[in-house]
């Protein structure tokens, strides 16, 4: 079977006068028709230049990467057409009305008379009584829905999401997953890259993280999460850690999160809070999520079963 | 991929089309301005062409003078716009050739010159119904001469990072070079040195080559005017296709 995305040793290099940078190096996976595939990594990690490289927005300086088996650069109008992009900045066209940048955002991809699609998209992502509106007046998550929109509406069988829900309130976020679920049930492809680890946990089916413009990381979501196979131990306390907890344990605000490795353990990390003097509210112990399977990654600390990856499929 | 230079066309022209009343209602209003005041005051004491007047010589001059920077400003505007704005990622994820960009910008910059000019002379004609002794010279100087400028836009506008770049190409390249090419005189009226540095300026061949359509006499052979326009086309043509296939400034 042909693979929705396949990136083949990608490197990209950028030189500027002021040296060069390595963005990319030798970044290989394949992304099968009907996935939902997380790209994951820190700022910086190579993520958008991956993406800019698929979009034809940039060009890598080494590899190949083709869009339904067509060459984004010896075949780009192909590997254009099965691709829809949400691009990451807020972007939009000041002179027209939403339905005008729909009707052009399609007839770019030689597609025309598509009204009714541009409706079912309207609707679907909840701007049906936005279609006249000009640009200019919408809020910035109305835009945001109008960037989904044209990324869709010459109907591309891979839709690739860079960043679409920062900064975008909890509404938008249901009413857009909810559309993107729906259309990956119908068979579209679907990459995404989110800063938003709860989101990538609960859609993507496989996941990929990059460091420093390498994978690092490239399983299915499931088995990163049993691959760190720790019990994780959540309080809240106005209290300072001891030393040898401090160091192990990560604090966000009141919350401390230390990791166990078994029922033994939660017990001694129990005991020498309680010989610190530390007062432990809402006390929790659950399973390690995808954020601490991507902090152990990014930090070099991942199990040996979810890194380095090699090689892909 | 027709279907697709034809939206950009289409959204080119509907974009300044949307602003008609600062793209195409101000410069008809300058170019009268320019025909009010400098018709009235050098009417009596110019004589360009026997038994043409002045205002009669000055307006082809301003039709065409109109008719170029609107073309300059069209394509290099839009461009520099999408740029600075960041929606030109729009047209760069699609999959329209660097042909397609090409003929629909510079479509689009033709057809504001055109409109503009039409505009002009709509309204010079208070000043005396317009003569057309060979109307078939003017048109193709009037097409040519956009197309030639639309495609200079497109560089300028590839070209250009920032805002007041855009306004020195604009005001240090274009402005100079279209007043420097006889629009408001005959390059006969000036001294011999002058007259041949005219010679090296080819907007003095479009408005020239546009001027002989409406009076039959020029000063130079349309000819000439027709190869030396022409044949600038293709060279700045070839180079704006070149810029566009690479991804200059386009695609890092």
């Amino acid at each position: 079977m042909t693979a929705a995305l396949h990136f083949d040793h990608v490197s990209k290099t950028y030189r500027g006068a002021r040296g060069t940078l390595q963005a990319l190096t030798e970044v290989s996976f394949d992304i099968q028709p009907g996935e939902f595939f997380g790209l994951l990594g820190p700022n910086g990690a190579g993520k958008t230049t991956l993406i800019s490289i698929l979009a034809g927005l940039s060009r890598a300086t080494q590899g190949r990467v083709t869009v339904m088996g067509h060459d984004v650069v010896s075949d780009y109008a192909a590997a254009r057409k099965s691709l829809g992009i949400v691009p990451q900045e807020l972007v939009f066209d000041p002179f027209f009305s939403v339905r005008e940048t729909l009707r052009i955002q399609s007839g770019y991809f030689g597609v025309t008379g598509n009204d009714a699609w541009i409706d079912e998209l309207l609707a679907g992502l909840g701007l049906a009584d936005k279609a006249n509106a000009n640009m200019r007046q919408l809020s910035g998550g109305m835009k945001r829905r109008v960037l989904v929109a044209q990324a869709l509406v010459h109907r591309p069988p891979v839709i690739v999401l860079d960043e679409p829900t920062a900064g975008v309130d909890v509404e938008l976020r249901q009413t857009l997953w909810s559309f993107i679920a729906r259309l990956n049930k119908e068979g579209h492809t679907v990459l995404l890259t989110t800063h938003y680890l709860e989101e990538a946990e609960a859609l993507c089916g496989r996941i990929a993280m990059l460091k420093q413009g390498r994978v690092v990381a490239l399983e299915r979501t499931s088995a990163l999460l049993a691959g760190t196979a720790s019990t994780m131990l959540r309080f809240k306390t106005d209290d300072a850690l001891p030393p040898e907890l401090a160091a192990q344990a990560r604090v966000t605000g009141r919350i401390a999160q230390i990791k166990a490795q078994d029922a033994a353990q939660v017990e001694a990390v129990l005991a020498r809070l309680r010989a610190a003097g530390v007062r432990v509210e809402d006390l929790e112990i659950g399973r390690a999520d995808l954020e601490d399977v991507f902090l152990d990654i990014m930090q070099g600390r991942a199990p040996a079963a979810v890194q380095p990856v090699a090689e892909v499929q | 991929m027709l279907a697709g230079a034809g939206t950009l066309y289409y959204k080119e022209v509907l974009r300044f089309w949307k602003v008609s009343f600062q793209t195409v209602g101000a410069p008809v209003l300058t170019a009268v301005l320019y025909l009010l005041i400098f018709g009235h005051v050098l009417e009596d004491h110019v004589k360009v062409y026997d038994q043409v007047g002045y205002t009669s010589f000055l307006i082809p001059g301003l039709v065409m003078m109109s008719v170029l920077q609107n073309s300059f400003a069209n394509s290099s505007s839009s461009l520099i716009q999408s740029k600075i704005t960041g929606n030109l990622v729009f047209l760069l994820v699609a999959p329209l050739s660097h042909w397609a960009w090409f003929v629909a910008y510079v479509g689009a910059s033709v057809t504001r010159g055109l409109v503009v000019g039409a505009g002009v002379l709509a309204v010079t004609v208070w000043f005396g119904p317009p003569s057309f002794a060979q109307p078939l010279w003017a048109l193709v100087f009037a097409v040519l001469g956009a197309a030639l400028m639309g495609s200079l836009g497109l560089i300028a506008g590839l070209w250009a990072e920032k805002f007041d770049q855009m306004a020195a190409f604009q005001n240090f390249i274009v402005m100079p070079m279209t007043f420097l090419a006889g629009v408001f005189y005959s390059i006969h009226s000036l001294p011999a040195i002058w007259q041949k540095v005219s010679h090296l300026n080819p907007f003095f061949y479009m408005i020239d080559g546009f001027r002989h359509g409406f009076f039959g006499v020029s000063d130079v052979s349309p000819w000439l005017s027709l190869a030396v326009v022409g044949s600038s086309l293709i060279v700045v043509s070839a180079i704006t296709l070149r810029l566009l296939a690479s991804g200059y400034k386009l695609r890092s």
